[in-house]
């Protein structure tokens, strides 16, 4: 029996579609291909960032969401149907933008209602809607005021409310948060997770800002030069990198070059910055093959030297900075190759010996199996 | 002292010196003629009087000043009507064409304005090039009366004023950020609803200053009025004008005159009141 009947099938089919699908989008400016074959798909309800440095094409692939591009290729389907061409005015997602864009001859209220009117959403379901938007985020008191006569704060909250008072099925956000001081940028960021959480919207958010990109989102997605580079939760990207541009720029890494020395019992041995070390490998290495170890500053574990050394396993340095942050103590370990390792250790005050001073010889360990292995690529 | 201070000492001293004998000086006489008499023989007689404001009431000239306000109007209107899309175009192009078209703006200011009004009269005239295309094309069967028309005094107007609309309205909207463009399409904006409830007015201090300069000098330009219209309608410049060449009436030509500035003074008051509250509002 034929068990996808049409009605059936095409229901079932929506139900598990993602909200937006990116198929094979390429987009070039003067030649220059900021966007080279970009599949996504982003599910509805969640948190999605696009995270990667400035020119990968974040933007961009957030501007043709929105509209305001035309991809020179592909299709962006939004809801099960290809927007390709519609303009934005047409597409029901809204944008927060960088600078905000509130329109400064209008009051914080009348910027929130212009989507509404536009809409022709009846005045007084508009006076509620805008108020509940402004209660949401703390600015009812501001209504009549002017966005010039707001803070940097505020004007960002006005236009999250501008946006999302109109229900759109995707809210974009692009780099939202950037012109912001430190401290307001974190309280911001809790604000907007707790704001999709509360409101269900799928967010997909533009940032540089590997942290913030790991606090807020559900899943990262990481770009490079117009390139897809990695998709995963923040854990994943953080602790699985997929490649060196990833581990490099999701946080602090230590990229080590080694090359398997020796297999005893299925335990790899490797020569790591040229000591032998035991790897943890997670797919199958033979002898002479060289790849790149990585390491996070955190999963360092430095000893003094005067702890007879375990000969396998540990990498002999001396300590050329240490920076006490209060938590945690880093320091900058120089190896006798040159090479620099950095090291990032929580403080431990039982331990008597944790302290280093600068110069003295230290071994380096890492939590087992805590250790990235990817292929030698050229960096 | 150094260079720079006996500089700048001395180009302000020029200015100051030609605001004072060609603008102040002359204002001040005009202004005092206005109160004085008539005198057949010595142009003007020392008698003080109001009598030339009170003949202002005359309905004659009443009517020419409610001409020279309509004209203005629609001069104005004209003007913000062809330079609003041009402007806009101007102030959305990025490439390097944009000064060579801000060029083409200007160019036409280094014929004298008085030669390019007779240039319009015979394009506008019986047997001029409107005519003779029209009639070769057939359109028509007999030339249009096109000169001498309050039309023709329009079209005279606009064309040596649009460059005053052009430039402050393209200043104001080169100004109009196109992120705010994009935020009301964003939200749900079309073209229409952007440009009603955005573009309008984020550019209206540049829509206030281009009217200023044009309707100001549109009140008061005599000569083209007088090339094209013929004298059909009495305007406040031709009236102005014909006091002082033709009936010889000084005193009540510096009436009109006062008047008249007195008007574009209230004008440009209520300007500044417009802008300073637009300021206030976060627009400029």
């Amino acid at each position: 029996m034929e068990r996808n009947k049409i009605g059936n099938g095409r229901l079932e089919s929506v139900a598990a579609a993602p909200l937006i699908d990116l198929q094979n989008i390429t987009k070039s400016y003067d030649n220059l291909k900021v966007l080279k074959n970009i599949n996504l798909s982003i599910n509805n309800g969640e948190f999605l960032t696009l995270l990667g440095p400035s020119g990968c094409g974040k933007t961009t692939t957030l501007r043709l969401i929105a509209g305001f591009e035309t991809p020179d290729s592909g299709k962006i389907i939004i809801n099960g149907h290809n927007v390709v061409g519609l303009p934005p005015h047409k597409r029901s997602v809204n944008t927060v933008f960088q600078s905000y864009a509130l329109f400064p001859h209008m009051t914080v209220f009348n910027n929130v209602a212009f989507g509404l009117k536009m809409s022709k959403v009846p005045g007084p379901e508009i006076n509620d809607r805008v108020m509940e938007a402004l209660k949401m985020v703390k600015l009812a008191p501001y209504a009549s005021r002017k966005p010039v006569q707001l803070s940097g704060g505020q004007q960002q909250r006005v236009a999250v409310a501008r946006a999302v008072v109109n229900k759109p099925l995707v809210l974009l956000l692009d780099e939202p948060l950037s012109a912001l001081d430190a401290k307001l940028r974190f309280e911001m960021q809790e604000e907007l997770k707790q704001l999709q959480q509360k409101l269900k919207i799928t967010f997909v958010l533009v940032t540089h800002d590997q942290e913030e990109a790991l606090s807020i989102s559900d899943r990262v997605v990481v770009m490079n030069e117009g390139v897809i580079q990695q998709i995963g939760s923040p854990r994943n990207v953080y602790e699985e990198p997929a490649n060196l541009f990833t581990a490099q720029f999701v946080g602090d890494i230590n990229i080590f070059d080694a090359q398997v020395v020796d297999i005893q019992d299925g335990v790899v041995i490797a020569d790591v910055e040229g000591y032998r070390c035991a790897v943890d490998n997670k797919r199958p290495m033979s002898m002479g093959e060289t790849f790149k170890l990585l390491l996070r500053p955190e999963d360092m574990r430095v000893e003094k030297l005067s702890e007879e050394p375990d000969t396998v396993g540990l990498l002999v340095g001396n300590v050329e900075i240490k920076t006490y942050k209060g938590a945690t103590l880093d320091s900058v370990i120089v190896l006798e190759n040159g090479k620099r390792v950095m090291a990032s250790e929580f403080f431990d005050e039982e331990d008597e010996d944790f302290d280093y001073h600068i110069d003295e010889k230290v071994s380096i360990g890492w939590v087992k199996g805590w250790e990235v292995i990817l292929p030698d690529e050229r960096e | 002292m150094n260079e720079s201070k006996i500089f700048r000492r001395i180009t302000i001293g020029i200015i100051a010196f030609w605001l004072i004998v060609f603008v102040f000086f002359p204002n001040i006489l005009v202004f005092a003629v206005s109160f004085l008499t008539r005198d057949e023989a010595h142009l003007i007689a020392f008698r003080i009087t109001l009598e030339n404001y009170l003949r202002i009431a005359d309905p004659i000239y009443l009517r020419a000043l409610a001409n020279s306000f309509v004209m203005a109007l629609v001069t104005t209107v004209c003007c913000i009507i062809i330079a609003f899309p041009f402007s806009y175009i101007l102030s959305r192009i990025k490439s390097k064409n944009k000064n060579i078209l801000l060029l083409l703006i200007v160019i036409p200011f280094w014929t004298s304005a008085l030669i390019r009004t007779y240039a319009i009269k015979t394009i506008l005239t019986t047997n001029g090039i409107i005519n003779a295309f029209l009639l070769k094309t057939g359109v028509i069967s007999e030339p249009l009366n096109m000169l001498y028309t309050g039309g023709a005094v329009i079209v005279g107007l606009v064309y040596t004023l649009l460059p005053f609309m052009i430039l402050p309205l393209y200043a104001a909207l080169e100004k109009v950020d196109i992120r705010l463009i994009e935020a009301a399409h964003d939200l749900g904006a079309g073209k229409r609803q952007t440009f009603i409830r955005i573009i309008i007015p984020l550019s209206s201090p540049g829509i206030i200053a281009g009217s200023m300069l044009v309707f100001l000098p549109a009140l008061g330009l005599f000569y083209i009025p007088d090339i094209l219209g013929g004298s059909k309608t009495l305007l406040l410049g031709n009236l102005i004008k014909n006091q002082f060449m033709d009936a010889r009436n000084w005193p009540f030509g510096s009436a009109v005159s006062v008047t008249l500035t007195a008007l574009m003074a209230l004008l440009l008051l209520a300007n500044y009141r417009t802008i300073k509250s637009a300021s206030q509002k976060g627009i400029i």
